[in-house]
């Protein structure tokens, strides 16, 4: 006969609910773990999607998720002609916040090189990539913008063309993916006024300049479109993604582009460390801490639970004592107690989680070896938690019967 | 049956004294208490609230040490004083049986599991233990409430399965403090006949306390106890002295 089994039974709403208490609070450190997990999937969704195999940044910088990085829109074309690469490509990437029926909409504005990228890659749940060069674009599921939704951003008024799943910035935003050019009106969009006074200062200074003097109609031409003069206004990118041909050497390329004066270049295991160290080592540090307080506070919580479950059957200890009950199995019956209570907890915290999590607005990604770990967790501190009703337990004289 | 080295006396204790806490707030619950039952006997121990029959009951039980004094069960020294000279947890397990005024049933387990655990407690396989444990239900008329948990018992029926448990086991020695004051005096006379019969039947050794005068032609022996002491064998009380 199993005594705890008997035990429990008999007071089964009380503990049920006590399973249900603990269980909430490995959920949480669980969630923990899941936001943290989370945090470092979403940083390196975008390095790992783009799968490129190196970035090139502005020199001595350390790339667009560490720091501002600018480069020529032109360099793309000169990496292209590099031995050994297949595919150069503009990244642009900046975060806007603007307003959309009503509500703060929050995203992180992403360049594709069009033509040569239409977004095939970025993993359409819905629509379509994009079909032309301007206005038009994709946009992440989390942004809650429905295919064909026109959003104004600049001057412009753009359409979502296709939805994404799963594509968020480092920051939990949802991407949306314009080609390159629309990307850079939208971050440098300016009003009529500012791009008035910018026009006449850029005369003021052509005309300071040697190029200003000796070529009048350069400076005539500055006073227009910046478009019009690629020489005085080059457009900027964030980085150069590099994807390599087949069968080439990584590191007579990544030689070759780090000899160059105005470029550093990072391998893409570089972008990712620097993406979990550099921006989420506080995050995962703050969260770390805030899991073994969590484990603490569980352990603390169960074990006055055992221990008041065992101060309520100090009598009837007292009489397995009397009848000459071995210590084994009144450690047993507390023992398994806890290690039940612990593990329907565990099971709770389990199913619960995979029910509430999906509803985070961040992700919580679950990975089987942190299940396996707070698993390990739990039958801790079931066992550590039940020392203290073992302890009393085992002070009870069987003369306890008796008053 | 005069104790000899082949058959000693169910047990057999030398000067008992028990003194509680010290000071001035020091009682003197037992004072040189000396008896000696023999197997088979069953004795009553008497005497006035506070006499203490509880203190000298829960000595022999090995459950609340004497201060001083010696305790030999079945021919086996088992408490010099406070000290223990065996395993007393081991040793209650497989020689002796208690029954207290409280049944002090364990209460998440029916009247029915309340017996197979004593049995358990000694070793018995689950099959077995809870086959003997039905069949001593039935012998002291509860087999029908085997199932219930001892909240649905009455006082009295609890008591009965409280007495099937303390049998359970084939005690040498049957400890009881006043088994019967829950239950009716038809009942309360089953009870003690019934530890008669297990006395006679088995060779036990039985203590009972009781304020039941009406029953006390079931027993062999009567003791009387006051003031921590016991008083010499009153001629009349007992047919037998
Ligand atoms: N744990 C204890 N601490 C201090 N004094 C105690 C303790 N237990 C019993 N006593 C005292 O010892 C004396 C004998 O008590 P005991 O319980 O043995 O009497 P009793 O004969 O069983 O009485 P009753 O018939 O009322 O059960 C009493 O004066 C009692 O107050
Ligand atoms: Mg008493």
């Amino acid at each position: 006969m199993n005594l705890a089994a008997q035990d429990i039974r008999h007071n089964l709403g009380r503990f049920a609910l006590t399973a249900v208490g603990i269980g909430l609070l490995l959920m949480i450190v669980l969630g923990m773990s899941g936001i943290y997990r989370g945090m470092i999937d979403d940083a390196l969704v975008v390095v790992d999607r783009i799968g490129a195999d190196f970035w090139v940044v502005q020199r001595g910088t350390r790339g667009p998720f560490a720091e501002i990085s600018r480069l020529p829109a032109n360099l793309e074309h000169r990496i292209a002609a590099v031995p050994g690469v297949a595919r150069a490509r503009n990244f642009v990437s900046h975060s806007v916040q603007r307003e959309a029926q009503g509500r703060p909409l929050r995203m992180t504005v992403h360049g594709l090189a069009w033509p040569g990228d239409k977004g095939e890659w970025v993993n359409l749940v819905a629509g379509r990539p994009l079909a032309q060069a301007h206005y038009e674009f994709i946009a992440d599921a989390s942004l809650g913008l429905p295919l064909g939704e026109r959003v104004p951003l600049g001057k412009d008024v753009f359409t979502v063309v296709g939805i994404t799943r799963g594509m968020v910035s480092s920051g939990g935003d949802g991407l949306a993916f314009f080609t390159v050019a629309d990307a850079q009106a939208i971050q440098f969009d300016e009003s009529g006024e500012a791009v008035r006074l910018e026009r006449a200062a850029r005369l003021e200074r052509g005309g300071d300049q040697d190029v200003g003097r000796t070529s009048p109609f350069l400076l005539q031409r500055g006073s227009g479109p910046a478009s019009g003069i690629p020489a005085l206004a080059r457009p900027m990118v964030s980085a150069i993604t590099v994807k390599l041909a087949e069968g080439a050497d990584p590191g007579r390329v990544a030689a070759t582009l780090a000899g160059w004066p105005d470029v550093s270049v990072h391998a893409r295991a570089d972008q990712e460390e620097l993406l979990v160290r550099g921006m989420i080592d506080k995050a995962r540090r703050q969260i770390g801490l805030f899991r073994v307080l969590l484990v603490i506070i569980s352990t603390i919580i169960m074990a006055l639970i055992l221990y008041t479950l065992t101060l309520d059957k100090i009598h009837d200890i007292a009489m397995l004592k009397l009848m000459g009950a071995r210590n084994g199995m009144i450690i047993g019956l507390i023992l398994q107690q806890a290690l039940l209570l612990g593990m329907l907890g565990f099971g709770i915290a389990w199913l619960l989680g995979g029910w509430v999590f999906p509803r985070f607005p961040r992700r919580v990604l679950i990975t089987p070896a942190d299940l396996w770990g707070l698993g390990l967790v739990v039958v801790f501190i079931s066992v550590f938690s039940s020392l203290l009703g073992i302890w009393k337990a085992m002070r009870v004289e069987p003369n306890k019967v008796l008053s | 049956m005069p104790g000899h080295p082949d058959n000693p006396p169910a047990i057999e204790a030398v000067e008992l004294t028990k003194v509680y806490g010290q000071g001035n707030t020091e009682v003197r619950a037992m004072q040189d208490v000396s008896l000696r039952v023999e197997r088979g006997e069953v004795l009553a121990l008497l005497g006035p609230s506070g006499a203490g029959k509880s203190t000298l009951l829960t000595a022999l039980g090995l459950i609340n040490p004497p201060t001083r004094g010696r305790i030999v069960i079945g021919g086996v020294p088992v408490l010099d004083g406070e000290q223990a000279l065996v395993d007393l947890r081991g040793f209650r397990r497989r020689h002796l049986g208690f029954v207290f005024q409280k049944a002090n049933l364990i209460p998440f387990l029916t009247a029915l599991q309340n017996v197979q655990i004593a049995l358990e407690i000694n070793d018995h396989p689950p099959r077995q233990a809870r086959h003997r444990a039905l069949e001593l239900l039935g012998y002291l008329g509860v087999a029908e409430r085997s199932g219930n948990l001892p909240e649905a018992l009455s006082g009295g029926q609890q008591q009965r399965v409280a007495v099937a448990r303390a049998l359970a086991n084939h005690p040498d020695l049957i400890l009881a403090d006043e088994p019967t004051a829950a239950l009716d005096s038809h009942r309360g006379r089953q009870v003690m006949e019934l530890f008669a019969r297990v006395a006679h039947e088995r060779g036990a050794g039985v203590i009972v306390v009781t304020h039941d005068h009406r029953a006390l032609d079931v027993f062999d022996r009567t003791l009387e106890m006051e003031d921590g002491k016991l008083l010499p064998p009153a001629p009349g009380v007992s047919p037998h002295y």
